[in-house]
């Protein structure tokens, strides 16, 4: 029989060893996999990205259901293990009991507390996963004041997303300068200053005394009498390694989990790896030797013998924009000296440590481009004492080679580690590179290189193109449009995360390569403005396409056609009197019913226009937006109103739909459907948003298309009244609003983020209601007629030619 | 050259154009976000399309029905499509848009 493995924490660490182990014998075990996050296996070092808004959730998931069932890895998320029994061989999670013949504890860390007063106040949390994420970005409020206690790698990550999210961040930290584990002081001043300049105070040698608050945090009070007011407390002053059940267990416990070499603990049964454990006295708290930790462990469960050694870890910091790098020791010591380079106007600070002819440590601020050749050195034990007087400036400079950007990537040695988080060195990539994989992705899936904390993916891009050469096209990270090498999506993340609130900002600030875009790049460019902004931004008539320029669909002859609203698909003899005499009056060449249950007036001249609409608004009609990246119909059925089998009333629903949402533009088009039974006359299971009535309530299903693709909605969530329906479908197509590339209809965004992150924002209530509200801020702008204004007779002029030479050239 | 006024340079919307009637057919006047003016035929060469309700970016318009994109100082089709529109003579003058009325005759006489 298959042997049972056991695995609680689902973590980088444990991630790490399934991956392995079924890469090398996928039928070795029967694995189930225990985690207290009621989630399974994610990116945790790329919270900070989630945290700034410059990521999502989805973006970072490593292992979805999908990867686990394909697997064969039973899952158990949301279950906290209370108790391993070593003499039934059995672990205890809500009171069952699961047998393991082979028992892995990945229980990773737990956040230090510093016991002071009012550390459980609301509003006091914590940096380690994403339920803490979420509750500092739903605490984010712009303007609110936040402190953060820490002014560690995690602390100060924490600040900058919070900063990003429109904060008032204090940093309080108890040493002399920043991160002081990794930074000597000259850079930690750097880094502080670079802090500042975006706002962010910072307050060294600062204790913390008390969290103050009534019922809920309000201030933190500090030993030297400072007191910050707070609306949120991050505490981030530390880890220690969770092992409170290795202990409960009687295992041997030190700081952490004692282990060997082969990662096995005082039981040969139990093993133990990540950040839980300590190893010949050591904890560890970065990626990378756990990963090392990881294949050892792996090996060691198929028979294949190996062994655990630490290597040198090297620490860069995920705040855009303050490039620090640090690695090796550089305390001052007999014997040491110091290569220092300063370039006060860049803000550029170097400093290289040597012991005899070796170098021992590197610290560096603001260009950090050398930083893996330094480590490198590092590592190798390398005598530098032949480069000694160039070592400084970096690889470009030994061997009198030129300054060229790829030189100093061209010259790293294939044993150079190029991503620290995987130990991927320069020869593997190029290994791989040599074996077919010709894009980042390609390499990422075979070396893991680039794929945890991504800060090394500029350099694999570049041992791509010294690779491949010309052939190389940086293929994986498709730019917007020619004026951009910026993705859709990193330009949405910048324009939220950078308060950017024009189209020429926006092209300033993310060096666009081209004078004033292109028909491509600036409809989506001002349709990311309105949604983000609706209130600050004012939407640019001249970037968007002629048909939402002249709200009207442009025919192949230059003439329109023009698309009243029929609430619901319900119309009446005076709307359909209004219709006719206006097709009369402007001799319409064809009058035709459309796939949207309404009536097209197809062939309308330019200047005829307004004064279409004006009759049709005189009849109560506005624009059915028959031409917009926006609400376009909402199909319904007859429902209990007329129909036998009906079980809700579906046109009124529709109806209400329509009066809710018209007006609000979208990435695409957005089309429902609300049928009255599961019978579906009005054919809701194709739609963006389809709603199927039911006995009990409401069925409410997205992502389905009908068009170039067809595919079937997904069920969304159910819910009991026409009430709830409303705030979940407003809440979904803001969600889709504030997410979704240009472009892309909701059945192909959906596809990219998945419907259960959709499904977790709808479902939970704050989040759902902080999403319709934000629609209808945005609907308080956007929600007016467009024909009326412009059927103004103001306006109308403009409509017209500006002048009729046609005489004067003749004669 | 016989400038003809044919407006405010305020008619004309900022990155946008409007079209003026000739005997030859309609001509559309553009307006840059620099605020200079170009006289383009607005007739696309592709399928003619009115150039007139494309976007416009730096010198340059892209047609509303199949994306041509034009050179508003040559006139010239950009990028892989092969074709060109005629230009004529237009200038700003006192926040008057001023065209070339002898070159639209010419064009009419042959
Ligand atoms: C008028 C109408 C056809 C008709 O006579 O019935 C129509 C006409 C056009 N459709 Fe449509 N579609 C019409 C219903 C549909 C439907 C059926 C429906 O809505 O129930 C679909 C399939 C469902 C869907 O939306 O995918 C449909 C899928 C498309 C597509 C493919 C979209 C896709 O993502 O796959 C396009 C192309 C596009 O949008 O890029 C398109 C594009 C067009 C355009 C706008 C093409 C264009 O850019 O000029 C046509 C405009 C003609 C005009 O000037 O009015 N039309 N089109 C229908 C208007 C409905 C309305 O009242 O607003
Ligand atoms: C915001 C942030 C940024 C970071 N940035 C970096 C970085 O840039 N570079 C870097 O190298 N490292 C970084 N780290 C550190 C890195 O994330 C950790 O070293 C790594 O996640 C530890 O892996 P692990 O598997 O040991 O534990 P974890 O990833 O913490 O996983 C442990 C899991 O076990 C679960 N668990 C605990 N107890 C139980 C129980 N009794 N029953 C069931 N489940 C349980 C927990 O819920 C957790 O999901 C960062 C960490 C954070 C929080
Ligand atoms: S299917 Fe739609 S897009 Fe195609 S010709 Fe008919 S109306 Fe036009
Ligand atoms: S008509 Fe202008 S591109 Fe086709």
């Amino acid at each position: 029989m298959t042997e049972k493995l056991v695995i609680i924490g689902a973590g980088m660490a444990s991630g790490r060893v399934i991956e392995h182990l079924i890469e090398a014998d996928p039928a070795a075990y029967d694995i189930t996999l225990f985690n207290a996050e009621a989630r399974g296996n994610y990116n945790r070092i790329m919270l900070s990205p989630v945290l700034s808004g410059e990521k999502i959730y989805a973006d970072i998931v490593t292992h979805d259901a999908d990867w686990y069932a394909a697997n064969g890895v039973t899952t158990r998320f949301g279950a906290h293990v209370t108790k391993i029994d070593r003499g039934r061989k059995v672990v205890v999670s809500g009171g069952v009991d699961t047998p393991y013949d082979r028992l892995i504890i990945a229980t990773g860390s737990a956040p230090f507390i510093i016991p002071v007063s009012g550390k459980d106040l609301p509003g006091v949390v914590t940096y380690r996963d994403l339920d803490d994420t979420n509750k500092m970005i739903a605490a984010a409020k712009p303007g609110a004041k936040a402190v953060v206690i820490g002014g560690g790698l995690l602390g100060l990550e924490a600040a900058a997303g919070l900063q990003l999210r429109g904060m008032d961040v204090t940093v309080i930290h108890i040493m002399g300068h920043l991160m002081e584990r990794q930074l000597d002081p000259a850079a930690g001043y750097l880094l502080q200053r670079t802090l500042e300049a975006r706002g962010i105070r910072v307050h060294c040698k600062g204790a913390t005394k008390a969290i103050l608050g009534d019922g809920r945090v309000e201030a933190v009070a500090l030993e030297d009498g400072t007191i910050y007011g707070a609306d949120l407390v991050v505490m981030a002053v530390g880890i220690r390694p969770e092992v409170r059940l290795a202990n409960d267990a009687h295992l041997e416990v030190g700081r952490g989990i004692t282990v060997g070499d082969q990662m096995q603990t005082s039981d040969p049964s139990i093993y133990a790896v990540g950040e839980c454990i300590e190893h010949n006295k050591q904890l560890f708290g970065l990626v990378a030797p756990l990963y090392d930790q990881a294949k050892v462990l792996a090996k060691g469960l198929i028979g294949e013998d190996s062994a655990f050694r630490p290597v040198q870890t090297a620490t860069k910091l995920k705040v855009t924009g303050c490039d620090l790098f640090s690695a090796g020791d550089f305390a001052d010591a007999p014997g040491r000296e110091d290569i220092v380079f300063r370039d006060p106007g860049r803000g550029i600070y170097k400093r290289l440590v040597l012991e005899g002819d070796k170098l021992v440590g590197a610290v560096m601020y603001g260009d950090t481009a050398d930083g893996n050749w330094f480590f490198g050195l590092i590592k190798d034990a390398t005598n530098v004492t032949p480069m000694r007087d160039t070592l400084i400036f970096g690889p470009a400079f030994q061997g009198g080679a030129q300054a060229d950007p790829m030189a100093a990537v061209a010259a790293l040695p294939p044993s150079a580690e190029i991503c620290g988080c995987n130990g991927v060195c320069k020869g593997r990539i190029v290994e791989a590179i040599g074996g077919g994989a010709v894009t980042l992705d390609l390499v990422k899936a075979q070396t893991k290189a680039s794929g945890s904390c991504g800060s090394c993916t500029g350099l694999v891009e570049q041992v791509l193109a010294v690779t491949l050469g010309d052939s190389f096209q940086r293929a994986t990270s498709q730019p917007m449009c020619k004026c951009t090498d910026h993705t859709h999506e990193d330009v949405r993340r910048f324009i939220k995360a950078g308060a950017m609130k024009s189209i020429p900002a926006v092209m300033q600030e993310l060096a666009w390569k081209t004078v004033g875009g292109c028909a491509s790049c600036r409809p989506a460019l001002n349709y990311y403005l309105l949604a983000d902004w609706p209130l600050g931004y004012t939407d640019d008539r001249q970037s968007r396409f002629v048909n939402e320029r002249n709200h009207a669909n442009i025919q192949k002859d230059g003439t329109y056609s023009v698309v009243p609203r029929m609430w619901g698909g319900v119309t009446t003899p005076a709307e359909l009197r209004a219709i006719a005499d206006a097709a009369d009056k402007y001799a319409v060449p064809m009058v035709k019913v459309t796939g949207g249950q309404r009536i097209d007036l197809l062939g309308v001249r330019k200047q005829d226009l307004p004064a279409i609409w004006a009759d049709l608004n005189a009849a109560g009609m506005v624009s059915g937006h028959a031409y917009s990246k926006g609400l376009r119909t909402v199909k319904t059925c007859v429902g209990t109103e007329f129909c036998r089998f009906g079980t809700q009333d579906s046109t009124g629903l529709g109806i209400k739909l329509e009066k809710l949402l018209w007006g609000s533009w979208a990435p695409a088009k957005v089309k429902l459907g609300v049928s009255g039974c599961p019978r579906n006359c009005a054919e809701a299971t194709c739609k963006d948003v389809g709603i199927v009535c039911v006995d009990s309530g409401y069925e409410i299903s997205v992502a389905g298309a009908a068009g170039m693709d067809v595919k079937e909605t997904e069920l969304l969530c159910k819910v009991a009244s026409e009430a709830e329906v409303m705030e979940v479908v407003a809440a979904f197509i803001q969600l889709y609003r504030e997410n979704a590339r240009y472009l892309h209809r909701i059945y192909k965004w959906v596809a990219k983020v998945g419907l259960d992150w959709c499904q977790e924002q709808v479902a939970d209530p704050v989040v759902r209601r902080a999403l319709y509200d934000r629609f209808m801020v945005s609907q308080s702008v956007y929600q007016t007629d467009p024909w009326a204004e412009h059927a103004r007779p103001s306006a109308r002029a403009s409509w017209g030619v500006m002048a009729d030479l046609a005489l004067e050239a003749a004669e | 050259m016989n400038w003809l006024d044919i407006g405010a340079l305020e008619d004309i919307p900022r990155q946008g154009a409007r079209v003026v009637k000739t005997a030859q057919g309609c001509v559309a006047v553009f307006r840059t976000a620099a605020d200079e003016v170009f006289a383009v035929d607005d007739r696309c060469p592709h399928k003619g399309g009115p150039l007139s309700e494309g976007i416009v970016h730096g010198n340059a318009v892209t047609c509303p029905l199949h994306t041509w994109v034009f050179s508003l100082k040559t006139g010239l089709a950009q990028g892989a499509d092969d074709g060109a529109i005629a230009t004529y003579p237009a200038r700003v003058e006192a926040g008057r848009v001023l065209l070339d009325a002898s070159r639209l005759a010419r064009r009419a006489a042959a």
